[in-house]
């Protein structure tokens, strides 16, 4: 031990040129971790937070007591939207290169933990998403096509041009708007299961953000008031090991697992294994159920791996292995749900080809859909004197003004 | 001498204050082993250590408010926002805190901080992308608000800002960092290589705080602007063919007020511009302080350019800057009073 204080510099297991080194995440074997009665005291549940729940094992075997159970015909839709997901975001990611798009972020490597999620909650549900859980829209049926309006800033847009690409929002679908500013989400999902309480209603709150976001104060506002008032709300937290080049050492993830914040605030923390449909399900089941019954708000630690690039303009060969992913101890949650079904009986190899092939066209359908509501510099065309509209309920005169003023330079 | 682009000169101006000063330190989001995202900082945690350029965790008032116990300990911390837009969540940390230490403790307590902080559109960042939040900083007395519109100050103003025992929020407009823009986004990108202000002395230098630059002299109208307006008014002026003196006003707080009441007593007409929005913006400041200074040498009335005063939206983002077009009309309008 050093005789004087000494900085603390967290280091990343690897760089670039580096093997890749993932030996510091902790593994539970599937099926090992107890799961508690819904109705248990936090205190008693501790191990949760610090073990990783899994039910999907080496061998593709579902075991151990968070098995959900999911019929054939649920397993199907899950693997469906989690591949939808990925080719949406593969024909997204391609049309920001061609120039059709301005900017993307792809979820890629992380489906499970929006669209098990989402199927485990009830429609009425309110979901506070980040930027990286395009699968909650896909798994609440969103038209495809519409996100891609979003993404394009055209006549269809719901944001009315108005937000940059991936800021999606969907008010009859229950998803609230994605901001660009990290973490405030958390606290606003905590507010919105007060307000369900204080209404007497049944519904729940859920909010995800990713492990670097944890680190700001609005994270420490969600977990406080969700703990002082007991709120029904399911805390996401998405641990993809990155935030752009910052690996999750920084935001305090070296010592203790992000789980384990909820206990300090006598919140159940539950470590889960992102990458495994079913233990996401389960936990989120088990979650939901708990604040229903009015037993208040749990903390979910998704570990999982962004595949990725933080966004189109960003370059992860600058400050990671380029084969990270491969060495990814938790695998893809896309082929371990398949490989999964396939063990059952309940898929095959040739039904998946044949489903990536019907979403690929799917998805080039609804492009074309998409595309019939013009592009930024193509086709039909947003008004811009709209922009002058929703900053404020009615438009004031000096926006009045103003709006006249751009109107008579485009004379 | 040598050739560089804003972020060359940002990253030299940093270089060189580790270098000279071992109480500089360097702490932001992504700022070290990456050297940012804007890479203004590369290169400077190989060249000084982990323990001098920090990677921070994801909170702004944590980067901040630990800039800030660095600096009452002796250190000189260089603290960088990732975008102005992501500022916000420092504002306690920045307003009630960094803004008012020297003044509560009678002097007993400083802490000499810089931020700095990318901002301003025109890279389709969208709202939260785009933000030229300098107005509501120089709002709050006991700070220092700088926004360089070219390499050579933003070098000279740097290293000012870093050197300065008070706490200084240096904005970088963003649009400008490989070259200069003026406003027109369907012409191709230029270079900073041939603007006359590419050329950056390699070693140290300053530019001082508190000082206008009058870009260009001119006898009809006076132009205030900073940062990429600065470009665009130029632009504007040669468009309409207007002999328009242009002033950068460079330091926004404190302000150069001699040099605008000077010039506006000889031009007796003044445009002002900047890309934030209008309302309560600088802009205001700099009419209110014009018309109280020199009212009866002014012959027609001041005019502000600015963005419009609703966020940044992502697919107008032409309609909302204020681009040559609507800088024109209102150096025609100015000159047409007499
Ligand atoms: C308040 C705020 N600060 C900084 C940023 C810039 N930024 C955008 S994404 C990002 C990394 C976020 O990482 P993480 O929370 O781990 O989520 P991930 O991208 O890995 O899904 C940063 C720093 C921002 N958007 N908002």
């Amino acid at each position: 031990m050093a005789r004087t204080p000494r900085l603390h510099i967290p280091q990343p297991p690897a760089r670039p040129g580096d093997e890749p080194d993932f030996s510091y995440v902790e593994l539970s074997d599937a099926g090992a971790v107890s799961r508690p009665e819904v109705t248990s005291r936090a205190r008693h549940m501790e191990n949760l937070a610090l073990e990783l729940v899994r039910v999907i094992d080496d061998q593709h075997k579902a075991l151990g007591p968070w098995h959900p159970q999911l019929d054939t015909h649920d397993l199907q839709v899950g693997l469906r939207h989690m591949l939808l997901t990925r080719v949406f975001d593969d024909r997204m990611m391609a049309m920001q290169r061609q120039g059709k798009i301005s900017f993307y972020i792809k979820s890629t490597g992380e489906e499970a933990v929006s669209i098990a999620p989402a199927m485990a909650l009830q429609p009425g549900d309110m979901l506070f998403p980040s930027y990286r859980t395009q699968g909650l829209q896909i798994a609440r049926g969103r038209n495809l096509a519409d996100l891609m309006c979003q993404c394009l800033s055209n006549t269809n847009d719901m944001c009315k041009g108005r937000q940059m690409p991936v800021m999606y929002h969907w008010a009859r679908g229950n998803i609230f708007s994605v901001s660009g500013n990290l973490t405030t989400q958390f606290p606003q999902a905590v507010g919105w299961a007060m307000a369900a309480a204080i209404k007497g209603e049944d519904d729940i709150a859920a909010a995800w953000i990713g492990e670097g976001s944890s680190a700001e104060a609005d994270f420490h506002h969600a977990l406080t008031f969700a703990a002082v008032y007991q709120a029904p709300v399911v805390l996401n937290v998405v641990n993809n090991q990155w935030a752009i080049s910052t690996f999750q050492g920084f935001a305090g993830g070296e010592r203790r697992p992000f789980a384990v914040r909820g206990l300090g605030h006598g919140i159940p923390g539950i470590r889960v294994d992102g990458n495994d449909f079913l233990a996401v399900y389960a936990v989120t089941q088990w979650a939901a159920e708990r604040a229903r019954q009015g037993g208040g708000p749990t903390l979910i630690e998704h570990v999982t791996y962004r595949a990725a690039a933080h966004s189109t303009s960003d370059d992860p060969s600058r400050y990671r292995p380029r084969d990270e992913a491969k060495a990814w101890p938790l695998g893809d949650p896309i082929e371990r749900l398949k490989e999964h079904m396939i063990v059952e009986g309940s898929w095959s190899e040739k039904q998946h080809e044949k489903l990536v092939v019907e979403l690929e066209e799917y998805c080039a359908e609804a492009w074309q859909e998409a595309l019939s509501y013009g592009t930024m510099t193509t086709g039909p065309q947003l008004d811009q004197h709209e922009l002058f509209d929703d900053v404020l309920k009615d438009i004031p005169a000096h926006l009045l003004a103003q709006r006249d003023e751009l109107r008579s330079l485009s004379d | 001498m040598a050739r560089m682009n804003m972020i060359q000169a940002i990253n030299s101006a940093m270089d060189i204050m580790l270098e000279r000063d071992t109480s500089v330190i360097i702490i932001g989001q992504d700022v070290g082993y990456f050297g940012g995202v804007f890479r203004c900082t590369e290169g400077l945690q190989r060249k000084y250590g982990e323990h001098r350029v920090l990677d921070a965790p994801i909170a702004e008032g944590g980067i901040i408010a630990s800039a800030i116990g660095m600096g009452v300990n002796g250190l000189r911390p260089v603290a960088e926002i990732q975008f102005a837009d992501y500022i916000y969540p420092g504002c306690d940390q920045i307003i009630s805190e960094l803004a008012r230490l020297r003044y509560r403790t009678a002097g007993d307590f400083f802490a000499p901080v810089t931020i700095r902080t990318p901002c301003g559109g025109g890279i389709r960042g969208g709202q939260t992308h785009s933000q030229s939040p300098e107005g509501i900083f120089t709002h709050v007395c006991g700070l220092k608000i700088l926004m360089p519109s070219n390499p050579f100050d933003a070098k000279g103003l740097l290293i000012s800002a870093i050197e300065d025992d008070d706490p200084v929020i240096f904005f970088e407009p963003k649009r400008i960092y490989n070259g200069p823009f003026d406003g027109d986004p369907n012409k191709p990108a230029v270079p900073w290589t041939n603007h006359p202000k590419g050329e950056v002395p390699e070693d140290y230098y300053t530019v001082p705080i508190g000082r206008a630059e009058i870009v260009q002299p001119g006898e009809d109208v006076t132009i205030l602007c900073y940062g990429t307006m600065v470009h665009v008014a130029q632009a504007a002026a040669e468009l309409t063919e207007v002999d328009a003196e242009i002033i950068d006003i460079r330091t926004m707080s404190p302000l150069d007020v001699d040099t605008i009441t000077t010039s506006v007593e000889k031009t007796g007409r003044c445009v002002i511009t900047h890309e934030a929005t209008r309302f309560s913006g600088f802009g205001a400041e700099l009419a209110a302080t014009i018309q109280e200074e020199c009212f009866y040498h002014l012959v027609a009335p001041i005019l502000r350019v600015t963005g419009w005063d609703t966020p940044y939206p992502h697919a107008f983002e032409w309609e909302y800057f204020p681009g040559q077009q609507r800088i024109s009309l209102a150096l025609e309008k100015v000159l047409e009073e007499t």
